[in-house]
């Protein structure tokens, strides 16, 4: 796989689409972030998958510096006509979401199952 | 005194911030702070840290960072000062203006502020107060966005 040794999202394919899942509960170290950021990137520009489900279910924190890389993904796969949604956000994480109304910009969904509905 | 009230310098290190930070968390949990509490301050003081290692300093390793904790059973008070040239919190853009909605960045200050009791920076800038009063447990989603004038 590409973009990095320590791999820090894992892909599934379910169908046509591609489900991404965070294995860090903790994502908040600036490093991993970048790592991250790399490796999330690559499945649009690298891999050029055109459906993509990010499943936050793992996660328990999430900094600013994260919310970024998530807006540059987003960027980069509607610069790439692929669709990308979200799932599995716990309440405390879905706050930051509203708090900074990122939740208005991204597709965000429930359960994974939801997510992959109609996608 | 204990371990919930101590000062440290470290240099500019994001290792070196994390380490602090699950210190004062630490502090926190023995305090009886609820999980809400130390999640708003765990995220808190990742936005607090960094900006302090990444925009105070420059990432530059002859700086140091100057951290003060004190946890008591009413409230954690954290002060956090660089050796930068300070900022103007108020020039930073609300990130929730439709303009700046898709921009990377600017979130972390917006985000102390809403999880913190109180926030706030000395005069010349490259020293921020975090204050958490422990938050009595309801139903009510407690967090609101302090907006800045």
């Amino acid at each position: 796989m590409s973009a990095g040794s320590t791999r820090r999202v894992e892909v599934e394919e379910v169908g046509d689409v591609s489900v991404a899942r965070f294995v860090d509960k903790k994502i908040l170290d600036e490093t991993n972030i970048q790592i991250i950021g790399n490796q999330l990137v690559a499945l649009v520009d690298e891999d050029g998958r055109k459906k993509i489900v990010l499943d936050f279910s793992n996660v328990e924190y999430l900094s600013s510096a994260a919310l970024s890389k998530l807006l540059i993904l987003e960027k980069k796969s509607k610069a790439a006509g692929a669709k990308l949604r979200f799932c599995g956000i716990r309440p405390d994480i879905y706050q930051i979401f509203t708090l900074t109304k990122l939740n208005k910009l991204f597709n965000i969904y429930d359960s994974e199952d939801q997510a992959l509905e109609g996608l | 005194m204990s371990d919930h009230d101590f000062e440290i310098s470290f240099s500019s290190d994001t290792a070196k911030g994390q380490e602090v930070r699950e210190r004062i968390i630490s502090a926190m949990d023995a305090n009886g702070f609820s999980e809400k509490d130390v999640f708003g301050m765990r995220l808190s003081l990742e936005e607090a840290l960094v900006n302090a290692i990444k925009h105070g300093n420059g990432m530059d390793p002859n700086k140091e960072v100057h951290v003060t904790c004190h946890v008591d059973y009413i409230q954690t008070r954290i002060t956090i000062r660089d050796e930068g040239t300070g900022f103007d919190p108020r020039d930073i853009p609300d990130p929730t203006d439709e303009d700046n909605l898709e921009k990377p960045g600017g979130r972390g200050i917006m985000l102390m502020k809403a999880f913190m009791t109180e926030v706030s920076y000395s005069d010349d800038g490259n020293e921020v107060l975090l204050v958490k009063e422990r938050e009595v447990e309801t139903e009510d989603d407690p967090s609101t966005v302090v907006e800045e004038g």
